[in-house]
């Protein structure tokens, strides 16, 4: 057992557990969605990128890619909620919720591919 | 770059990290601490501010406390926050600084470099392996000529040099033993405008183990080795197309041939100068019993060679240890008191000439002065390995000075920017005495007391394309004596000679004016740098050469053509 593959698939299994929980609910009623989620999602999320960085192989280069993407949506999520609460004024409406959850619903896909990536490469490997 | 750009990420892995959880766990208390609006009610911070006040507050900008002022149990928190994103700013900083200055992340970015510049040459260029004496010396030569070059050296002392050397072209230099084929394919060994490889460290297995990776990886290329050792110069021959510069060797055909033919030496060391020397004056080495005084390979080859002209040769062996080496400048000078006995009075006296040729300076230098006591009609060649002991040996009246680097530079100019030198040095040392008089006076009263330009017109279409179409028309022929003319006025010659003609079935030295050409010929001229470029003139230009042939100017445009067309009106300015 090596610790860093333990820690590798810990982040990247708990980002995507996150951001799940997050995008899971009726996506126009804004008490199904907490900012909080979203806040652990970004910050795990995060995380996992930096775990990846410095993998000169193939998939190491599209579990970058994949991580990227997931912090693009979330990051973007992240600003439109908060463009909406403190510079529109118009609070958490169902319409900012149903941006919010559509753009974290596409970082949950690309942390599907990221896990899949992973569960792919642990049974090429065989060890 | 893509390597060192993953050791970046690698390296900066951690810090990041580290930041990313100081600043969540910042955020993350701020939001959940309770605060107080201006009127006091309790309200919670949401996660833009606080992402905002953590961010000015770890990089130490500091705007105060936003939108209001904060509760104690808010300032608690915040005093924590700020040691702690202080910190882990301040270790991240440093952890990229070190990154920075690490050794290995500078050599990687070093040989990026080098290798993005090698990929980026666009003109042919020539691999040279070692920057020691002779490297510098060539690259100098190469540099004035307007080559390019790669160079790859071991030693990062003379890489810093050639940087401090100020060529004119950008010279991509790299750190790196060339005996790993790795390193010769990085520096261009592959590339396509790679056009010679150069072996010329001071280490004959080097040298050979180059000659072999440049064999195998690029059978095409032409290989130039240098080899102090006459076994490795025999294994560096078995590769086909290597030219192998054996230094010692030659100084002793050059001294044999010097003794037999003063006025061939004389010629030879006139072509094969260094541009810008004048002609030296003309010495005649006795022919009798020599004195050869030097250590391993050196004395060894000398006395073969002048043995081979049927010349008595005497070796003395320097005490010590006789390896040669040029990379140590400050060898243990030899204890003196040893020279007198070293030289005895007897054999000196019944000699003609001495050669002094230790891997020490200093110790030709007194073998010299020693033998000159005890035998002032002595002849004295003097061998100088250092380029910074260059004035002690000018000041130091010896007969014939002779550098093994220098040799190794002229060889390699020889063979790679005039092709056709070599051959013609090759009649020189066959022909007498008369004919090398008679040739250097040509020279000398033709073109300059200099060292002049050699160069090699190639008669082909692609070579000389105006000669192409000329050669075409049956009804004219082309003679040497249109090339010599001057094409802004054809009753006066260009100031050069040209010393061979090489057909495909023989060469033809000295040719006279009347000789007609062809369009398979190559010749070789030696002249002033402006003869060269006015020549270039007549070979490009067929108007200048119908000039140059008719002594009139020809009309080329159809109109023209058809008024003034009468071949028969010759009009010569």
């Amino acid at each position: 057992m090596n610790l860093e593959k333990v820690i590798f698939g810990f982040f990247i299994v708990l980002a995507a557990t996150l951001n799940f929980g997050f995008f899971i609910g009726d996506i126009d009623e804004p008490t199904h969605h907490d900012v909080y989620m979203l806040f652990a999602t970004i910050v795990v999320n995060l995380v996992a990128t930096v775990l990846k960085l410095g993998d000169r192989t193939q998939i190491g280069a599209i579990h970058l890619s994949t991580s990227l993407v997931a912090d693009l949506q979330l990051a973007m999520a992240a600003v439109v909620w908060g463009l909406a609460v403190h510079v529109q004024q118009t609070g958490f409406t169902p319409a900012t919720a149903i941006s919010v959850v559509s753009l974290s619903g596409g970082a949950l896909l690309a942390n599907i591919v990221s896990v899949v990536l992973l569960i792919a490469e642990t049974v090429v490997l065989r060890r | 770059m893509q390597s060192s750009l993953f050791l970046v990420l690698r390296r900066i892995r951690a810090p990041l990290i580290l930041l990313i959880v100081i600043y969540a766990v910042s955020i993350t208390g701020l939001v959940f601490i309770p605060g107080a609006d201006g009127e006091g009610n309790p309200i919670r911070m949401d996660f833009l501010h606080a992402f905002y006040f953590i961010s000015y507050t770890a990089t130490t900008i500091g705007f105060g406390e936003i939108p209001y002022a904060f509760t104690p149990a808010q300032r608690l928190w915040v005093t924590f926050c700020i040691y702690l994103t202080v910190i882990g700013w301040s270790y991240a900083f440093v952890k990229v600084l070190a990154l920075v200055q690490d050794r290995w992340f500078l050599h990687a970015i070093e040989v990026q470099r080098f290798k993005n510049q090698v990929k980026r040459l666009t003109e042919p260029f020539y691999l040279i392996c070692g920057y020691g004496e002779t490297g510098s010396m060539l690259c100098r030569a190469f540099d004035s000529l307007g080559r390019r070059f790669v160079v790859l050296d071991r030693d990062e002392y003379r890489i810093a040099e050639l940087d401090l050397a100020d060529y004119r072209a950008d010279t991509p230099a790299l750190v790196a033993d060339a005996k790993s084929p790795e390193s010769l394919v990085l520096a261009g060994l592959k590339h396509p405008r790679c056009t010679a490889v150069l072996a010329l460290t001071n280490d004959d297995r080097t040298n050979l183990a180059i000659a072999t990776a440049g064999r195998l990886l690029r059978p095409d290329l032409p290989l130039i080795c240098r080899a102090e050792n006459p076994q490795i110069a025999a294994d560096m021959r078995l590769f086909d197309a290597a030219n192998v510069i054996e230094p010692f060797d030659k100084i002793g055909e050059y001294l044999a041939l010097a003794i037999r033919s003063p006025g061939s030496y004389q010629l030879l060391q006139w072509l094969t100068g260094i541009p810008g020397t004048t002609l030296g004056e003309q010495t005649e080495p006795p022919s009798g019993r020599w004195v050869v005084c030097g250590d391993g390979y050196f004395a060894g080859s000398i006395a073969r060679k002048l043995r081979e002209r049927g010349l008595e040769v005497g070796i003395i062996e320097k005490p010590g240890p006789g390896r040669p080496n040029e990379s140590l400048p400050l060898a243990p000078s030899p204890p003196t008191a040893g020279l007198s006995g070293l030289l005895q009075p007897s054999e000196l006296e019944r000699s003609v000439g001495l050669v002094a040729g230790t891997d020490d300076d200093s110790f030709n230098l007194s073998i010299v002065a020693t033998a000159r006591k005890l035998n002032p009609a002595l002849f004295f060649v003097l061998r100088q390995n250092l380029r910074a002991n260059q004035m002690l040996f000018e000041a130091h009246e010896s007969d014939i000075s002779v550098v093994s680097q220098e040799i190794v530079v002229h060889e390699c100019l020889a063979h790679l920017t005039t092709p056709l030198l070599s051959r013609f040095l090759q009649i020189i040392k066959s022909r007498d005495d008369a004919w090398a008089d008679a040739t250097v006076h040509k020279l000398r009263s033709k073109v300059t007391r200099q060292v002049p330009l050699l160069w090699t017109v190639d008669l082909s279409p692609s070579g000389a394309p105006a000669c192409g179409d000329f050669c075409r028309r049956a009804d004219e022929e082309l003679r040497l004596d249109h090339l010599l003319r001057d094409p802004g006025n054809r009753e006066s010659y260009l100031p050069c000679v040209a010393l061979l003609v090489a057909r495909r079935d023989r060469d033809i030295e000295m040719p006279g004016p009347e000789l007609r050409l062809g369009s398979t010929d190559r010749l070789l001229f030696a002249g002033t740098p402006d003869a060269k470029a006015r020549q270039s003139l007549t070979l490009a230009n067929v108007n200048v050469l119908d000039y140059v042939y008719l002594g009139r100017d020809v009309p080329r445009g159809w109109i023209w053509g058809k008024l003034f067309s009468s071949p028969k009106a010759h009009r010569s300015r």
